[in-house]
Parts: structure tokens; sequence; C-alpha cells
């Protein structure tokens, strides 16, 4: 997601290297020095994984973002503003799913682990790189074999290795030019701090599908919730510009509001319900409702456009694209920094396999692994999240029975649902598709839509004798 | 213990096929990458055999040089002359192991090209030299494990080995005949400053740094050349000559089976062409027993 600038690139730097090599970060902004976490809260956040966690503090940088403020979610909702199928997830032993922190107090706590290895890793800020050479394919008698970078001020930097952590509009990835796949949705998402009627536990993630887009609750305190909510352009505009009253109303009804709820898919449901109830015992998690928004902090509501994008290649000799660089995905998963955070843990280990070996770091050989680990992973998670935004981009009905049972379906496989975070689960639980699933569901369909207009039919027929 | 002959091998890292005691399976499995390990003045000695996985062998046969043998003779006797009839008696150069590889003396450091096995086989033979000098070590730098040591590569190409074991810190002299091979490799360090000061390259024979210099080693390689070298014994015997008390000897090589037979030369040079013709002679594989047979009697 859009999330990644900046935290992918300053992460990837933090890593110890085994070897005590000359690292360079070259940021375009200037030095932030945060001297006090300010006391509002900053209306961009990330969805931290587990994992995501555990890089982070095998840097040091995790133990700072606790000694500033973060939050744990323990359970996630996730339903369908057109039925009543939802999705509960949950770990058996009420383990953290995940972690709600701002964009800021990630960054603050890489850049003071960044201080902390100031003599492995200098930081050039307010530098810009202009023109890229990269090396011939062999080694020539006079070509050197390394990139040369050209910057804003004129001066040259040669390096063995280039790993591009600049965003979406990766001049790395321009420069190199590597293609990439990409299409900007007709969705922008907004997002905004908002107060909370009172104050409750709060550890809970809210995410309901609305024909428009998903709209998201993240918990940040006991009184505080992140908004995302990805909507159409002229809707998102509206939303940013109205009054804070109506913002607020459209938030609440935007929850509770069970307009988009038709008979038929509520007794397909209900049908489905009752079926795998008699397969198997199981709890029917009632659906809760998400805490009611009071207020909304102060210019705390910002869009921004979401789009989708793919690097065809993350890697070129002497060259790594990490982050968004590589990939950018809709915040519906809230998988955007997690992924850009894999990339990382990837890179690093390949990296350093290559240099406990002696290898030149810039060399194809073990940038292709890390390519290939990396592309495996984050091609089947794009790609299923952008199946997941178009499903439920609609309200027509055979696609609403489709992700209502796949729903309801994978709410009543356990397994799949308490492995918590996983993309997978993730994936399975929204729309409860995969290919196989698909098919799967579509005989059911055509088996309900044989019935319905047996049913029909034959009540036509009664009413047409005369 | 030396005098009594019993070996035991150990499996290596690198997947013990043989069990301790075992000694006559060399036939048994793919079994194609032997090397030997042994230190001297210790008192017994491990040779660690590798199974080769088609996958792996596939990648480990590249021969890297053949010697001029009178570019040798008049290098030698330019500088030399009252050495060279020690050393045209002595010589270990093999003089019908030259042609092809002074026309591929440019391709070495093509990482997908003609050379492409020997640069994947890094990856087996770099950790298996550091990780046993690593044990001599006692305390050693996360960032440079293996500085300190002084390494001499026999027949070092055009430095595939000689780079890696330069990056981890050791002080390398890489050794060559062929001076085209020596060129190609100055060439390739010179763009990396630390390496540079590292690596240094002669075109000479090891028989030259025995005779001429009284440097010794921490340990040295040589890899891919004992099948190439005309005099087995003595070519050992001047690479434990330039070894320091306690360093350590590394050889690998093909192991001399039916195996290597059919897939080294059969299927790699005459099928698939994967290796050049003529590259490589399959009387003058070394087994490991060969080896052992030879190392074992000499006064290391």
């Amino acid at each position: 997601s859009s999330f990644g600038l900046g935290l992918a690139s300053r992460a990837a730097f933090k890593h110890p290297p085994k070897e005590a090599r000359k690292i360079l970060l070259l940021e375009a902004g200037p030095k932030k020095v945060l001297e006090k976490l300010s006391e509002t809260y900053s209306n961009r956040v990330s969805s931290i994984s587990p994992g995501s966690a555990t890089l982070l503090s095998s840097f040091g940088a995790w133990d700072h973002i606790c000694n500033m403020r973060y939050r744990a979610f323990r359970r996630m909702q996730v339903w369908d503003a057109c039925s009543e199928a939802l999705i509960m997830f949950d770990k058996d032993n009420l383990d953290d799913m995940g972690y709600i922190v701002e964009n800021d107090v990630i960054m603050h706590a890489l850049t003071k682990q960044l201080e902390a290895v100031s003599d492995r890793v200098t930081v050039l800020y307010r530098s810009r790189a202009v023109g890229y050479t990269w090396p011939c394919p062999f080694t020539m008698k006079d070509s050197s074999p390394w990139v040369h970078i050209t910057l804003g001020d004129g001066s040259t930097l040669q390096t063995k290795l280039l790993i591009g952590a600049d965003g979406h509009n990766s001049g790395v990835r321009q420069a190199a030019g590597i293609q990439n796949v990409s299409w900007n949705y007709d969705q922008s998402a907004v997002v905004a701090t908002l107060h909370l009627s009172e104050a409750t536990e709060n550890n809970v993630a809210w995410q309901r599908f609305l024909p428009s887009g998903p709209i998201a609750l993240l918990p940040l305190s006991d009184t505080l919730s992140s908004l995302v909510w990805s909507t159409s352009h002229e809707h998102a505009a509206e939303l940013v510009s109205m009054d804070e009253e109506k913002f607020v109303d459209a938030i609440n009804s935007a929850f509770w509001n069970d307009a988009n709820h038709t008979d038929f898919i509520d007794s397909a449901g209900t049908m489905l319900q009752y079926a795998i109830s008699l397969l198997k015992p199981t709890k029917v998690s009632a659906r809760q409702l998400p805490p009611s928004v009071a207020s909304v902090e102060a210019k705390s509501r910002v869009l921004f456009p979401l789009g989708l994008g793919h690097a065809a290649e993350y890697v070129r000799p002497r060259v790594a694209l990490i982050g968004d660089a590589a990939h950018r995905v809709h915040p519906l998963a809230g998988q955007g920094v997690n992924m850009g955070f894999g990339d990382i843990s990837s890179l690093v280990h390949h990296l350093s396999t290559a240099a406990f070996n002696g290898r030149d770091l810039g060399s194809m050989n073990h940038l292709t692994g890390y390519e290939t680990d990396r592309q495996r992973h984050n091609t089947a998670l794009l790609a299923a999240t952008d199946l997941l935004k178009r499903l439920y981009s609609t309200n027509a009905t055979p696609l609403v029975l489709l992700r209502t049972w796949g729903l309801q379906a994978t709410n009543a496989v356990s397994p799949l649902k308490v492995r918590g975070h996983s993309w997978l689960s993730k994936l399975l639980a929204h729309g409860g598709m995969t290919l196989q699933t698909a098919l799967n569901f579509f005989g059911l369909i055509f088996l309900a839509m044989k019935l319905s207009s047996f049913y029909f039919s034959s009540a036509y027929e009664q009413k047409g004798t005369c | 213990m030396w005098g009594g002959g019993k070996l035991s091998y150990f499996g290596g890292r690198f997947l013990g096929v043989l069990g301790p005691g075992c000694r006559s399976s060399q036939t048994k499995g793919p079994r194609l990458i032997s090397s030997a390990v042994y230190s001297k003045n210790q008192l017994s000695w491990t040779l660690e055999i590798k199974p080769g996985v088609f996958n792996e062998y596939r990648n480990m046969w590249f021969k890297s040089y053949r010697m001029t043998f009178s570019c040798l003779n008049r290098m030698k006797s330019y500088r030399y002359p009252w050495t060279r009839l020690y050393s045209t008696s002595q010589n270990t150069v093999d003089s019908s192991e030259v042609k092809t590889f002074l026309a591929l003396a440019h391709k070495w450091w093509d990482e997908q090209g003609i050379y492409a096995p020997l640069h994947s086989m890094n990856d087996l033979r770099v950790p298996f030299i550091r990780d046993n000098l690593l044990k001599v070590i006692p305390n050693h730098q996360p960032g440079k494990p293996l500085s300190g040591m002084k390494i001499l590569d026999v027949g070092c190409g055009g430095g595939l080995l000689t780079e890696p074991l330069g990056r981890l810190g050791a002080s390398v002299i890489g050794i060559d005949p062929v001076n085209e091979n020596i060129k190609t490799a100055q060439c390739h360090k010179s763009f990396d400053p630390v390496l540079d000061q590292r690596i240094e390259y002669r075109a000479c024979s090891l028989e030259e740094i025995v005779e001429d210099t009284a440097e010794t080693f921490d340990a040295v390689v040589a890899s891919e050349v004992v099948e190439h070298v005309l005099d087995l014994e003595t070519f050992l015997q001047h690479c434990c000559q330039v070894l320091k008390p306690g360093g350590s000897l590394f050889v690998t090589t093909i192991n001399k089976t039916q195996l290597s037979y059919a897939l080294g030369i059969v299927f790699s040079e005459q099928i698939a062409g994967i290796v050049p013709k003529g590259t490589h002679t399959w009387e003058k594989f070394v087994s490991p027993e060969k080896l052992e047979s030879i190392l074992e009697p000499s006064k290391y």
C-alpha cells in the first residue's frame, strides 16, 4: 500500500550486516527530528503483522515503538454489506493478531535505530539521484563493473549493489527500464482519526465490504480509532469536504445500515448456515457491531488514490527493488507494508549468506534467489487482493451469493480461520475463493438457480391456471 | 596413527555418505567429488567425500586451465637458468593441457557463460574451505572471518575462487601458469580497492614458489587442478612444502569412477557439449584413495 513509502527503505538498512560494509542511504526529504511525540495521533497508520514485528525487533526498532505507542488487536471481524455473512478471526490463545502503529512512529523508531548504527550506515538527507550508469554484462577492460549514481549536486557515487526502495513511482525502476504492470483503481482511500462515543477495550479490527468499497476501523487507543474507507473518487471527495456531523453519520451508517441486504441472499445464507450446522456443530458467531463514532479529529481527513502495481523483475545485475518500488497493493488486506518488510527479511537473508560465502553482493546468483522467493509470495497476494476488491465491488446477485456462501463456508472451517493473519486465510476468508473453490461454488449457484427457477415457475404455473 | 594407516572417513558437512571405517564404497552411489583435507602434524586426517548429486556434478566439472610447458620453460630459463634442469625434471605442468584454455581466458567472469559450473561450485568450495579454516582460528571477526590467514591458490585461473577467499578477509596469492588467466584475474580484481590489496596474482607455477621464495602459507588450495598435472606425487609434495606447520591443504577434483566417465566425459563433452571436448582425460582423474596413498606415506 502507499503507506510503505520510506518505511521499507529505512528498515532495510538497519539490519546488522555480517560484513562491515559501507552502506549509504539517499533520502530526498530533510532529517526529521521528533523530540516529543505529538498528542494527536497521525491519520496514517499501518497494520503490522507479527512477522514484521519480529523483523523490527531483530534490529531493535520495535523497542522504540513500544516506548512510544502502538495498539495490539486480538480479533478481526470482516463482513459483507449485502448479506449476513461474516468471518471472525482470532488466534486460539488470544495472542495478538497484529499491531496498529502510526507511520510516523515507525519512521521515528527506524531513524533512531539508524543513528545507532551510524558507523556502518551513512544517511545523506536532501539528496536525490538524477542519473544512473548500469554495469555491462561482461567485465570489459575499461568499463567499471559497478553501478554509478549521479546526485543532484553533481557528485557521483559507485556501488556494488543498488537497492531501490523509492516507492511506487520508483526512479530506480524506471531508470533500469524494468517493466511495471500497473493500473489505477477507480477508488480513493479516505483516512481519518476518529473519537469513539465511549471508551472500550478496543482491540478488534473491523472491516465491512460495501458495494462502493471496504470501510475499516482500526483501533488506536481506548477512545480513538483510525478510519480507512476506500470508495469511489467522487464519494471520497465528498466525504473529505462534508461537515463533521454528516461525516460521522456516514461512517456509522456504513457500518450499521443493512439497506443492501436482499431477501434472496438472506435466505440463501440461512440455508447454507443450516446445512453447515447439520454437518458439524459450529458456534455461530453472531454479528457484532463496531463501536459507534462520535467525532472526527480536526484536520485529519485526507484522501489518496489507490492502484495496483507490480514490477516484472525485482532484480537486475547489481540492482534490487524492495517495498512499494516492486509492488503496490490495495489497502483492503492491510498487507502493503508487511509485504515490504517481508522483502527486506528475504533480501537480508540472501545477502548475508552470500557475503558469508565471499560472493560479490551484486551478483545475480543470490539476487535471483530473492526475486523468486518474493515474487512467488507477492504475486499471489496481489492477485488475491485484486480479486477480492473486484468481487466485493458489486452487488450483483450471483457474485454476492458466491461470496456470501464462500465466507460462511470459510468461517465454518475453523483451521483455515484460526491460523490468523496468514495471507492465505485472509484470501479465503474475504471471498472464500480460490479458483478451485470458485468452481465449486459455481456448481452450487447453478443448483440454486435451478431450484429457484423451478420454484418460481411452479408457483407461476399455479397462478396461471385458470 | 599415521603409519598404522587406519583411516576413518567422516562424512563432511556435505552429507556423510560413508560411515566411519568404510573404505571401499567408492563405486557405490554417485560420489563424484572428493576432497581431502589434512593438517600437517595432526594425528588424524579427514577425507570428506561429497555425494555428487547430478545437478551439483554438472556444475562441478569444469576444468580451468592447461599449462604451457614451453612458455614455462622459457620463463624459467630466462629467470632462473641454474634451475632449468631441476625444473624440467620436476615439472608437474602438463604441456598437453594448454590450448583450449588460452582461447577461453577472457570468459572467466561471465557467470552464465562457459565457466558457469565453476561459478556455482563456489557455493560448495568456499563454505568448505571457510568452515575448515575457521576451526583453526580462535576468534574471528564477523565481517572478515578469514582475516590474518595467508592462502595460496594453485591454478587460480581467472580468480574465481581467489576473490571470494579475499572477500572473507584472507590474504591470497593466486598462481597460474597461463599468463592470460592472470591478466584477466588482475583486471577483474582491480575495480575493487579492497580486493586489490588483499589478493596478489603471479603468473608462475608451483615449483617456482617452492624454489624461489621462502613463503609458507596457512592454507594451500588446489581446486580442480590435480587431474591436470603431470606428476601428482611431486605436485602434492610441493604443496606440502609451502605449508606452514599446522597448515591445511584443500584439494577438490573429480573422482575417478565409472560414473564420472559416463557423465563427465561421455555425456558432458561428447553428447551435451557442456564442457568442451578434450577438457578432461579420464585416466588422469584422481580418486580419493589415490590421494590418500600419496599423502599418507610422505613425511607430511
